[in-house]
């Protein structure tokens, strides 16, 4: 192979150009919804379907701030990338549910000032108090030890997995769209953190008694989210059934109360933003 | 000289790629391992210093930028990682050799990154100073570091652009917001100067990098590049560039472990390769 070839659109073209927009090519996407037709169906209630929006929007928002809390800190780089991967789409779907609830039903944004330059779905993410978020506590919880990621990604994926593919005939078609990219999503991340969680049972003792340990600290957690969504209670129990089967492990005792970590978790991410209300970003 | 070192040198000399299996001599080897070990090393505490804004993000598309671009950055690290174990070592015996300091990292981030404005001058000046450095590195003649600079380069580029993309934003914001830009731009400038390497005079390895074809241009050229490039671009931002004396012995002081945020940069690392050490054994199984 010539050492010169594939090296002739150089990185440089971009940043030797003279319009100062050049300089910033390909870098301006605006709104998520950008190009989406907005009207809703009629007789669709659109009150409810902005409330679920916002709960599935919420849920994945503030589980993927937990996951990109391990950026720079994973066991090794390939688990660093992929635990990015699955923060990041989760963070698309939550831009496309938060900026779906605004265009539905405007009174779930919360007011700010006249003039100000914040959008919808950044309003709703970084301008509500924590009593107005619907997120569980389990998306919220902060983070333990790797296996405890991974057991309540797998959780939280398998549950997250049958809602969503509940909502693929759903009557707005924005939100069956929405729906129908997440199951490609959350059918990867189930299968990612439960191949970690059965790697992990059947690694060293050491790996395994962390298992077991995460497992039992993150059983109200899976009681939380069956409440959350009742319906999809018998599919998801097979699934975790055929992990605990794989993984010999077992099925650990409900009690116990989640913590609520959403304030703290909250006072971080929205600290900039609130610090530069009229901010443009 | 023997038949196989007059074949390197005729491959070098007519600018070919010199590939894994081809024999080589053992200081281009040992060069070859250190600066791709050193550039790895870089993406991969360069992670640190920009990572630390991404739960503090300031709107759900800049914290999706910015965490794709940290990604993006682990990945190079992979990439580089993989180029230099075709040169015989391991990427657990270069990760040994980063955290015992034996083998260093780009100085620039051993810069703390107190304000948000941060993460657009990094992308701005770090990025553009290190596509300045890494863009004749995709002729480099060692074959499997210039394809995956090949591939760095054009990432490097796309957070060149977001970089200037959020600086240009918040230009356009509030005051402070402006205020933030050109503070933060005043502190990264002459760190950003000083990630080409010392002036020539100063450089006792280029001679000998240029003529084995690892390196194509000297530090003071690049750094010429980097000026003449920027200039225009502060101008069209809005903020002022200060001067370009800078004082070299900071960055004697910071390569030799004495910067801002060395020890943090490293226990940072250490700690997340510590309390992974169960998963990966576990992995191993």
């Amino acid at each position: 192979m010539s050492p010169t070839s594939n090296v002739d659109h150089g990185p440089y073209d971009g940043l030797d150009a003279t319009d100062p927009a050049h300089w910033a090519f390909g870098t301006g996407f605006a709104d998520p919804l950008d190009g989406i037709d907005p009207h809703v169906p009629d007789g669709v209630d659109r009150v409810a379907l902005a409330a679920l929006c916002l709960r599935l929007g919420d849920e994945a928002l503030l589980l993927s701030h937990r996951l990109s809390e391990w950026c720079s800190r994973a066991p090794d780089l390939e688990t660093d990338v992929a635990l990015a991967n699955v923060a990041l789409d989760l963070l698309g779907q939550a831009r496309l549910l938060l900026a779906r609830a605004a265009v539905v039903e405007p009174g779930v944004v919360p007011e700010l000032p006249a003039g100000s330059p914040v959008p919808a779905e950044d309003a709703l993410a970084f301008f509500r108090d924590p009593p107005a978020w619907t997120g569980s506590r389990t998306a919220a919880l902060a983070n333990g030890d790797f296996g405890h990621t991974v057991v309540r990604l797998f959780l939280a994926s398998t549950v997250r997995l049958v809602v969503l593919q509940r909502l693929t005939g759903h009557p707005d078609p924005v939100l069956a769209a929405v729906a129908a990219k997440g199951v490609k999503e959350l059918t990867y991340h189930r299968d990612w953190s439960g191949r970690w969680v059965v790697t992990l049972a059947r690694g060293t003792r050491e790996s395994r008694r962390r298992t077991t340990a995460a497992l039992g600290q993150l059983a109200p957690a899976w009681a939380e989210l069956l409440d959350r969504d009742p319906a999809v209670r018998d599919d998801v129990e097979a699934v975790l059934d055929q992990l605990l089967d794989a993984s010999d492990l077992e099925r650990p005792d409900e009690g116990g109360e989640l913590p609520d970590d959403l304030p703290d978790l909250l006072a971080e991410m929205q600290s900039v933003a609130r610090a530069h209300p009229q901010g443009r970003w | 000289m023997d038949d196989l070192e007059r074949q390197f040198e005729e491959t070098v000399a007519r600018h070919d790629r010199i590939e894994p299996r081809d024999w080589m001599p053992e200081g281009y080897r040992r060069t070859l391992v250190r600066q791709i070990a050193q550039h790895a090393h870089s993406e991969v505490i360069g992670m640190q210093p920009e990572g630390a804004w991404i739960t503090r993000a300031p709107s759900l598309r800049r914290k999706q930028v910015l965490l794709a671009k940290v990604q993006d950055e682990a990945g190079h690290g992979l990439y580089l990682y993989s180029a230099a174990e075709t040169l015989g070592v391991t990427r657990d015996e270069l990760e040994a050799r980063l955290m015992s300091g034996a083998q260093k990292y780009s100085s620039i981030f051993n810069y703390p990154t107190p304000s948000y404005a941060d993460v657009g001058t990094i992308g701005w000046l770090v990025d553009g100073a290190a596509i300045c450095n890494q863009v004749p590195l995709c002729r480099t003649s060692y074959g499997p570091y210039g394809r995956a600079m090949v591939r760095i380069c054009k990432e490097e580029s796309f957070h060149q652009r977001q970089g200037f993309e959020l600086l240009m934003t918040m230009m356009r914001g509030t005051d402070e917001q402006r205020a933030m830009v050109q503070e933060s731009v005043d502190r990264f400038w002459k760190p950003a100067l000083m990630m080409f390497g010392p002036p020539d005079a100063e450089s006792p390895n280029t001679a000998r990098s240029m003529a084995w074809g690892i390196k194509r241009h000297t530090n003071d050229e690049l750094r010429a590049r980097f000026v003449e490039m920027t200039a225009p671009q502060a101008e069209a931002l809005g903020v002022t560039l200060p001067g370009n004396d800078v004082d070299w012995d900071e960055l004697k002081r910071v390569v030799s472990g004495d910067g801002p945020c060395n020890a943090e940069r490293l226990a940072h690392r250490q700690q997340a390769h510590d309390d992974g050490a169960w998963v990966r054994e576990a992995a191993s199984r």
